[in-house]
């Protein structure tokens, strides 16, 4: 082969091997504009007032909202994030300000890791079986409790990359003037590492929002309005998730506008997230 | 005189012991949170714990009961008199087949959109299409199912499951692999869905470990007449190639886990077809669809495959996890 042939057959392979990741780009996207689109178009057909204020209705029975299971979700969430959320972020700045070069911080950050991806559902049957069963019935503090277990791993692992991020000699100099290590921790890292966290948190609150293979069988779902968390209570996922099975197209229509109003609020907080972390690189 | 000096010696005296008083709670406080955080570590153990612990309890009887034929039984029948016959062969096959069919998809397309991120990409493009990428985790899976369920599956039956039917039709195996009638609801419906879930895993970690080959190394390649694809396959690849496949693994644990998305377009049938087009199960859609309704045995059973999915995930993160750690190492060093 000529040298003309070689650079001529290395430049074909060349342009193969870039069209072919230019086109796996855009079938990445395709979907992406598949999916929102889709979502968008028969999620506003089915979007009206009504969905932010009235009940979930009965089979069969026309209008009807999602109040109790929009509001049955944001309640899960709270308490599932203000449970989680302490947790987390004191267990990371455990493994980042006490035990840096600990074993127990090497063995959490193992285990941690493996939670973090840690299938939903598995979280599901453990909440199942160690709150489900011994109290006797589905309950909103169990759904909340297995939300808990998925927001623990996500704040762990960003508080304790963002710890790790402080500078020593901020830590260095707080010392020097005598501040007892946890004051050092709580008024120089913390605040320095606060963007960060809130950006994980925010993610956390995302992901769990969208969750619904955890609820199925611990929170399970409820047609009517309920506050009380020791009791079955309505959820936005679940909800979707029973209409969108069922042949009545009124619930159908509630099923994809709460598809929408979640995706919008998961897609929404993960940009705030986004560019909250962006800014703080920034500054 | 003397009062001022008293005086004096008073407020001192005061101010030592509400200095001894500040000190005494400072260090307190110190103990506590110290405490607080290591006891949140300890936590995060626990849980790993409670969930080994509560799915073993629960499937005790399970196994128990079937022993190691559970994993080479096929047969599912819950209601079967006098003892219901369990087999969990069916979905772990199911589990493992979507898993590896939408690995297969979304390795490459993912690599080739790292590829695309990191060296044709104008700059300006580079973090928009990264986040769109990125976005797609964000979607819920429900909204993955509901999407594959409604509009992917019919229009897969339609148009693309009878064309690669007819394609296929005399090449013995693949007539079998391939074989029909098409179905709104299938083994490849779910592997495709599961391919584009884990799509952006793949493509974030792999932007992020081809962004830690050093530029000299590239340059180095660049000088010598490389072209852009010779310096990805020869030096790009195989520097990262370590943090690619824990990247890799990573996406794998997800897509063997994944649950609301699969139940929806998988077709939930525990009987082993040939044919991907064929309706199948996976264990997280097994327990998804029928622990509701569950009881006794039944039950202990899901819970048994449940306990298998974990170990299964854990081993495969576990790995991922081990192989990127061996790179950060390196990385450090």
């Amino acid at each position: 082969m000529s040298d003309r042939a070689i650079f001529a057959a290395r430049r074909r392979a060349n342009a193969l091997a870039m069209a072919l990741s230019v086109a796996a780009t855009a079938f990445g996207l395709v979907w992406l504009f598949l999916i929102l689109s889709t979502l968008v178009v028969s999620g506003l057909s089915g979007m009206s007032l009504s969905v932010f204020t009235e009940m979930t209705p009965p089979p069969n029975v026309q209008g009807g909202g999602l109040l109790n299971a929009i509001v049955g979700s944001l309640v899960m969430t709270a308490i599932g994030v203000g449970i989680g959320a302490p947790i987390g972020i004191l267990a990371g700045t455990y493994m980042a300000e006490y035990g840096r070069h600990e074993k127990l911080t090497t063995v959490t950050r193992f285990v941690n890791d493996i939670l973090l991806s840690a299938p939903s559902i598995i979280i599901g049957l453990f909440v199942y079986g160690a709150v489900v069963v011994p109290m006797g019935r589905f309950s909103a503090i169990a759904g909340a409790l297995a939300l808990a277990a998925i927001v623990i791993p996500v704040v762990v692992r960003t508080t304790e990359n963002m710890l790790l991020l402080v500078p020593n000699q901020l830590r260095e100099a707080a010392a020097a003037l005598g501040m007892p290590r946890a004051n050092i921790v709580l008024t120089v890292c913390w605040r320095a590492a606060r963007a960060g966290v809130l950006t994980g948190l925010l993610l956390a609150i995302a992901r769990v929002s969208g969750e619904t293979a955890p609820l199925l069988f611990t929170a399970l779902s409820n047609q009517f309005w309920s506050l009380d968390i020791t009791s079955a209570m309505a959820n936005l996922p679940v909800t979707i998730n029973n209409f969108i099975n069922n042949p009545d197209p009124n619930w159908k229509r509630l099923a994809w506008a709460g598809a929408l109003v979640i995706t919008a609020a998961v897609l929404g907080l993960n940009i705030v997230a986004r560019a909250l972390a962006a800014r703080s690189k920034s500054r | 005189m003397t009062d001022a000096i008293l005086e004096a010696h008073v407020t001192e005296g005061a101010l030592l012991a509400t200095r001894r008083r500040t000190l005494v709670s400072l260090r307190r406080g110190d103990r506590a949170f110290f405490w607080a955080t290591r006891l949140s570590a300890y936590a995060v153990l626990l849980i790993l714990g409670g969930i080994i612990l509560s799915l073993l309890s629960g499937a005790w009887p399970a196994m128990k009961v079937y022993g190691f034929e559970f994993l080479v039984t096929q047969r599912w029948a819950p209601n079967a008199m006098p003892e219901p016959i369990l087999g969990g062969l069916g979905p772990i096959y199911g589990t493992l087949v979507s898993s590896l069919i939408a690995m297969a998809i979304a390795v490459p397309v993912g690599l080739g959109i790292a590829v695309f991120l990191t060296e044709i990409c104008p700059p300006r493009l580079r973090q928009p299409i990264a986040t769109a990428v990125e976005l797609l985790a964000g979607i819920p899976s429900i909204i993955y199912g509901m999407w594959g369920f409604f509009y992917l599956g019919p229009f897969l039956a339609e148009y693309f499951q009878p064309a690669v039917i007819g394609l296929f039709a005399n090449v013995p195996v693949l007539n079998e692999i391939f074989k029909g009638p098409s179905s709104n609801l299938s083994l490849f419906n779910a592997s495709l869905v599961l391919a584009i879930m884990i799509l952006p895993f793949v493509t974030s970690v792999a932007r992020d470990v081809f962004m830690t080959v050093p530029p000299v190394l590239k340059e180095a390649a660049y000088g010598i007449g490389c072209t852009t694809w010779e310096v990805v396959r020869n030096v790009v690849i195989p520097y990262t190639r370590v943090g690619v496949i824990g990247g890799v693994m990573l996406a794998l644990g997800r897509a063997l886990g994944e649950t609301m998305a699969v139940t929806f377009v998988i077709g939930n049938s525990f009987r082993i077809s040939q044919s991907i087009f064929a309706p199948s199960t996976t264990i997280s859609a097994a327990i998804a669809s029928e622990f509701a309704e569950s009881s006794d045995l039944h039950q202990s059973a899901l819970i048994l495959l449940g306990f298998l999915l974990f170990v299964l995930t854990f081993c495969v993160l576990a790995l991922a996890r081990l192989m990127l750690m061996r790179l950060e190492k390196r990385a450090g060093k």
